[in-house]
């Protein structure tokens, strides 16, 4: 607390946390978090179920208030202002955020009225996303008829409308087929190159984090394991490791908890939404 | 101020549509008005079981079974909330920079204008009925504005509800539990002269009643109402305002 008062957040920093923590009760979901992401990284956040990757997106996006500690997200204090925050932030939840019964155009006519988007600029960001999510074909039909991966590209879409500084994305490719899965990575890198967007996902995916993330940061219990680029905790952990090894080692006795009835409730309704 | 009517404008148009999608859900909803009036209401009428001066019984029943539609549809409201919770729909709304009491507004206009929808079929099971109607543009549009207001008022409740007990089940049990005690400590289907002193004190705090006592001189010829219509609009306004404030208070809750 003490050194967060009298530093505050890193300035160049996209996402900044100081020993933040969340209880839920007696039970510590993220204990004593430390985070530093540059911006313009793709940064990626692992950990087996129940980790803490979720609670800690929530606080950062202001959702949940963290029980200690600070968050610093696009320069603003998560607490101290939280609306100055969602100006900068968009976020794709882990379960479905677009809504079945609207059709594409109008889920992003809907986050553009409210991120405060008007009138001609409106107008272009929606044909834009459209056009970006390759969902100009299918734009008047209801997203309940849509594939997982138009679901999840449509979703970024709406994320992305008002160019935030800094995406949230929780476990965005779940689901998807490998093609799917492909073309939501290249969306995501050609935010990145062409808006300059700041990118944190969760994944479990050891594919998806070595390609797509300039680093990662590992979560157990609640608390940072390790930190650093995909490369650099593949060597620290032996010579020909790939990142499962990194994961195992960092995570191993988690492996066989597997999380618990919420966990395996947040995830499988995410599987469910697609199918 | 602008911004916050263009959030909330935006939320109800969203939601509008989804209404409009689903013409079968006002179709079911016109099944109960029916039920009451054609059934329960021609036969109170012809037992004159229940004195209600120079009016008819089916007239005098006819604004409070409008009411009851509006409270029965309304007070469900929160099922969808809960159902945007389980998916994600909700925590996209939240991470937006809109006005929370924008959100929930618009959530309740949307409401307010399904509650005309089902004022419009309530007409027209009346005028089957040849129930005695008031079709002067004054009462008219008195009668739209109470049950804009009150369908309002009923589904925000019905929000704040979501927002306490989270989920569906416990919803429902909640939902039931509360709607027929708010129907019949109104003045819907007699008059207040007619309860005893205890419920008549219970009726005076159910915003359902105001209601009802509004809709009683605008919808029908010879009706009367209670209450001063700035009276009944007043408290109706407060109770609304009131409501808003804790709704947009604790909808954020239900992203946690
Ligand atoms: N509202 C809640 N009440 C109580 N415990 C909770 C709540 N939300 C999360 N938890 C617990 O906090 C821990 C962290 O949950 P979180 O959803 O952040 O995990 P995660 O890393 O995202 O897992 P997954 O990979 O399964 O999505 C879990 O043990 C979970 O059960
Ligand atoms: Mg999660």
């Amino acid at each position: 607390m003490l050194t967060a008062d009298l530093a505050g957040p890193p300035k160049d920093a996209a996402i900044a946390t100081i020993a933040l923590s969340k209880r839920y009760g007696h039970f510590q979901a993220v204990d004593s978090l430390d985070l530093n992401v540059a911006r313009g990284r793709i940064f990626g956040l692992l950990g087996p179920n129940g980790a803490g990757k979720s609670t800690t997106i929530k606080i950062l996006t202001t959702l949940l208030d963290a029980s200690s500690g600070s968050a610093w997200v696009a320069g603003f204090d998560v607490a101290e202002a939280p609306v100055e925050v969602r100006r900068r932030i968009g976020y794709v939840p882990q379960l479905l955020s677009a809504d079945g019964a609207l059709t594409a155009l109008e889920n992003l006519k809907l986050s553009a009225r409210l991120q405060g988007l008007r009138g001609a600029v409106r107008a272009a960001r929606v044909s834009e996303a459209l056009a970006f999510s390759g969902l100009e074909a299918a734009a008047g039909k209801l997203v309940r008829t849509y594939s997982g991966g138009m679901i999840r590209r449509l979703e970024i879409a709406q994320a992305t409308l008002h160019y935030p500084e800094v995406l949230f994305l929780d476990e965005p490719t779940l689901g998807l087929d490998p093609v799917a899965r492909r073309t939501v990575w290249e969306r995501l890198l050609q935010l990145r190159q062409t808006k300059g967007m700041t990118i944190l996902i969760t994944t479990h995916d050891m594919e998806e984090a070595d390609v797509l993330c300039d680093e990662l940061a590992l979560l157990h219990q609640g608390r940072l394991a390790v930190t650093g680029k995909p490369d650099e905790l593949k060597a620290q952990v032996g010579a020909h490791a790939t990142l499962d090894d990194v994961f195992a080692h960092f995570s191993g006795a988690a492996l066989d908890h597997g999380g618990n009835y919420h966990d395996v409730r947040e995830s499988r309704g995410t599987i469910h939404r697609l199918g | 101020m602008f911004a916050w009517l263009y959030e909330s404008a935006a939320v109800a148009d969203a939601e509008v549509r989804k209404l409009m999608r689903d013409p079968t859900e006002l179709f079911s909803r016109a099944v109960q008005p029916v039920l009451w009036l054609a059934v329960f209401g021609q036969v109170f009428s012809q037992v004159r079981g229940i004195p209600t001066g120079k009016l008819d019984y089916l007239d005098f029943m006819a604004p409070g079974i409008l009411a009851q539609s509006i409270l029965f549809s309304a007070i469900f409201y929160g099922i969808a909330i809960i159902w945007e919770r389980d998916l994600g729909i909700i925590h996209k709304l939240l991470v937006t920079p809109a006005s929370r009491g924008a959100l929930v507004l618009g959530k309740a206009m949307a409401a307010g204008l399904r509650g005309l929808v089902q004022a419009v079929v309530v007409y027209l099971v009346a005028v089957a009925l040849q129930v005695d109607i008031r079709w002067e543009p004054l009462p008219m549009l008195t009668m739209a504005a109470g049950v804009f207001l009150g369908s309002c008022i009923f589904s925000t409740f019905s929000l704040i509800i979501a927002c306490i007990v989270k989920t569906r089940e416990r919803f429902m049990g909640i939902g039931q539990l509360l709607t027929m005690p708010l129907f019949f400590a109104s003045n819907a289907l007699y008059p207040l002269e007619l309860m005893p002193g205890w419920l008549r004190v219970i009726a005076a705090f159910n915003p359902l009643t105001y209601l009802v006592d509004v809709l009683r001189s605008a919808m029908i010829v010879g009706g009367e109402s209670a209450y001063s219509m700035p009276t009944s609009f007043g408290i109706m306004l407060l109770v609304f305002a009131g409501l808003l404030g804790l709704a947009a208070r604790l909808y954020p809750g239900l992203a946690r």
